[in-house]
């Protein structure tokens, strides 16, 4: 951090940034000198301390309907100014308004800024975005402007007061991040399982120290027309790669994904292919690695015309120990690719 | 079922002419170890010490064995593999404290673990903190993998029965009494206490996945019910090391700290009458059945709630979450023990499956997490494995031989039996 005062940017929508109401939400995103509309009481919160240097403002419209050309905007702002840190809002249950802060904060953690923000827990910026920012929680609508701005004032000031660094949510006055942290603790797990145990069994308050997630259920797609018309693809999470893991696939926590070509293949031999995955006995899949990527059945439903096509490539990872963002990233552009080849039906094997 | 636990505190261990126990000091003949172990399948096989503070790295480490003799009672120590079948867990037993037998050799598989004896890695292994007798153990060329990894196993327990030998006729500096009672006489002990019991979920799912009750491979047991001291005297061993920091080796087993800490209560708050073994298998029938005799032992002990510690992570998930589902449908209350896959950012949700009804859970902390392990002066095994490991990548070891990889690498970082004292929270 630097010496002296520290230098904020702050984002505005448009009617915070005090250019107008619905019918300015369509303008562009534009700086300005100094604070405006809320950043003024911020900026004399935080007097002696930080200083707003320049306001971001830009359209709610826009920003949804611009969102790759509104963020590359910000993030050439962000990187020409540097700033010590962003602030962002408070956009209460405004939810266009809260998805963009939510944006400018994904941006400025790229590129390594902090941001505050304040947001109502149900405002959708907050639950998609929340790892990026630390979010006061704010009521549902302006009018709770008036706690919003010192909640805010006092983040950040802890934020710089303890060199960049801010305690747990409860602690520090932020909505949880979702981020799960390790840490030592006094007591070790089986004593803390125990207790909790006790305090369970007498009906009194215990805190578990993992809430269960909400999982995304994947609807089933409709049956394909015609299979057999269809070109099929394989992609696996089994770790099947050709001898050798050329990409060096991790076995566990895989950072990548192959693409590997099986144009005319029959059959994938134990001498060209193994798996890679280290969270399985791998003996039975490199006793025959048709197992867990069955390229013979596909070739022989081929040729007996019960499909259209096997598509000439696999992609391939392995699934042990794989976050599920990593696995999203992998899976959207293995999708975008098969959509552009053609491919109308995808038969996923795990293991 | 009575056990008296002897321990007998070793302060140090060094080589000498005879294996024997002297003012703490555990001395070891060398080769009568290395010829005691040998066999037509191992080519090779070292012996060499390591201890806390050394800048030592052990890799891969396969298991880690506690020293342990039956004194007194039935039966010998590792039932089904050292000792015959004859049930174990009463009369006396002496355990070598402060020390342990660490197995290492060429990698059978992706994924065993890494200890280091200093640096910041010692800080997240249990293990860094004994006197290891650590053994390198190559086997011939060509051994089929499931071979290699029993070879290894046996090596590992043959070693530690030896050693506990040492201890024999040593008197110990603390003994603990467990008392394990028929159910009928449990319950009467304490009528008015909650009953409660441990649901001890045990890794079988094949090649380096998989632990042994008596011998029995546990895929191949149903649900079944065995006496913590049972648990003591060595029944339940470790041929489990992928992604290492959440595997019970040997040790976690001999020391399970879930039943020493239910004893602690025991007689105050609740009345800890049972502990029931199950396994994790891969297919759903499997899960299934295993889920439901577990709960039906439950209900059968008459259990008001159960601890129910997790071995691994993923696929064993939906084991945790099914037996949380049938035990609490019965209104047995369940505190759960597991570990989490959050990502390396720690965003990622951490479990492969969740239920509502699982709202009392104790975490081991996120196996995901990198860490930077310093370059040690010796290394016992092969560093470059650090590339392929569960945790490691290419490039993990870096060339000044300071090694980057996720803790999931470190032999008992998240240990799921609650041995250790971290932790994750939300941020």
């Amino acid at each position: 951090m630097s010496q002296g005062k520290l230098k904020i940017i702050h984002y505005l929508n448009q009617f915070f940034g005090q250019i107008g109401g619905e019918e300015k939400a369509n303008i562009a995103p534009l700086i300005k000198e100094g604070p405006v509309g809320p950043g003024g009481a911020l900026n004399n919160g935080l007097a002696g301390l930080a200083e707003i240097s320049k306001t971001m403002i830009c359209g709610d419209s826009y920003f949804s309907e611009n969102l790759a050309a509104s963020r590359a905007e910000i993030k050439q702002m962000l990187t020409e100014e540097k700033p010590d840190l962003v602030l962002a809002g408070p956009a209460f249950n405004a939810g266009r308004y809260g998805i963009a802060c939510g944006n400018v904060a994904e941006i400025a953690t790229e590129l390594g800024i902090t941001v505050i923000s304040g947001i109502y827990p149900e405002n959708p910026g907050y639950d998609l975005f929340k790892q990026y920012a630390y979010f006061v929680e704010t009521g549902d609508s302006a009018a709770s402007m008036r706690q919003a701005i010192p909640n805010m004032i006092k983040l950040v000031k802890s934020y710089f007061e303890q060199g960049g660094k801010l305690g747990s949510p409860e602690e520090a006055g932020y909505l949880p991040r979702g981020v799960r942290k390790n840490l030592f603790v006094e007591k070790r797990g089986s004593l803390r399982a125990v207790e909790m145990l006790i305090k369970k069994l007498k009906g009194e308050q215990f805190e578990t120290e993992y809430p269960m997630p909400v999982f995304d259920r994947v609807e089933p797609r409709p049956p394909v027309k015609d299979i057999t018309k269809a070109t099929v693809a394989l992609v696996t999470s089994g770790g099947i790669v050709p001898k050798g893991n050329p990409d060096r696939i991790e076995s566990s926590s895989a950072s990548k994904y192959g693409k590997y070509s099986i144009a005319g293949l029959d059959d994938l031999s134990t001498a060209e292919y193994q798996t890679a995955h280290g969270g399985y006995d791998p003996v039975y899949a490199n006793e025959d690695p048709d197992r867990v990527l069955p390229v013979d059945t596909l070739r022989e439903l081929e040729k007996e015309g019960k499909i259209g096509k096997m598509h000439d490539h696999y992609y391939s990872t392995v699934g042990n120990g794989t976050a599920v963002a990593a696995a999203r990233a992998y899976a959207r552009e293995i999708a975008d690719e098969l959509v552009n080849d053609g491919v109308q039906a995808v038969i996923l094997t795990s293991t | 079922m009575k056990l008296e636990l002897g321990k007998i505190k070793i302060k140090d261990i060094i080589f000498a002419n005879n294996t024997e126990i002297k003012d703490g000091v555990l001395a070891i003949n060398r080769q009568e170890l290395i010829s005691l172990l040998a066999e037509p399948r191992i080519k090779e096989l070292t012996i060499e010490l390591a201890k806390p503070g050394d800048r030592i790295r052990i890799i891969p480490v396969k298991d880690v064995i506690e020293p342990r003799v039956k004194v007194e009672g039935p039966g010998g120590i590792f039932p089904g593999f050292i000792a015959g079948e004859e049930i174990v867990g009463s009369g006396k037993t002496h355990a070598l404290k402060g020390m342990a037998v660490v197995t290492t050799g060429n990698i059978v598989g992706f994924q065993e673990g890494i200890i280091d004896m200093a640096g910041v890695g010692a800080d997240y292994t249990p293990f860094s903190k004994l006197l290891n007798v650590v053994i390198s153990c190559e086997v011939s060329a060509g051994l089929p993998q499931h071979e290699h990894e029993a070879v290894l196993r046996m090596v590992g327990l043959k070693a530690a029965a030896y050693l506990g030998e040492a201890g024999r006729e040593i008197k110990p500096d603390q003994v603990v009494c467990y008392q394990h009672k028929p159910f009928y006489e449990a319950i009467n002990d304490y009528p008015d206490l909650p009953r409660v019991g441990y649901i001890y979920m045990l890794q079988s799912q094949g090649l380096l996945h998989d632990t042994y009750v008596y011998g029995v491979d546990a895929k191949e047991i149903l649900p079944t019910l065995i006496s913590p001291t049972e648990v003591m005297d060595g029944a339940i061993i470790s041929g489990n090391c992928v992604s290492a920091c959440d595997k019970n080796a040997t040790y976690f087993h001999q020391n399970n700290p879930v039943i020493e800490d239910l004893y602690r209560y025991h007689g105050r708050e609740y009345n800890f009458i049972g502990t029931i073994v199950t396994n994790e298998n891969v297919t759903l029938a499997d899960k299934e059945r295993s889920s439901s005799f577990t709960a039906r032992l439950a209900e059968q002990l008459k259990l008001e709630a159960a601890i129910v510690s997790e071995e691994g992570f993923g696929n064993p998930d939906a084991d945790l979450i099914m037996n949380c589902n049938k035990l609490e449908e019965k209104g047995i209350k369940t505190v759960l023990i597991t570990d989490e896959y959050a990502g390396r950012d720690g965003a990622s949700q951490s479990l492969a499956d969740a239920s509502k009804k699982a709202n009392a859970v104790v975490t081991a902390g996120n196996a995901n997490q990198l860490i930077t392990l310093p370059p040690m002066e010796q290394t016992i095994g092969e560093q470059s494995l650090a590339d392929v490991i569960a945790g490691g990548f290419a490039g993990s070891l870096k060339e000044d031989g300071s090694i980057e990889v996720e803790i999931q690498a470190i032999t008992g970082s998240t240990n799921e039996l609650g041995f250790t004292k971290m932790t994750a929270r939300s941020y």
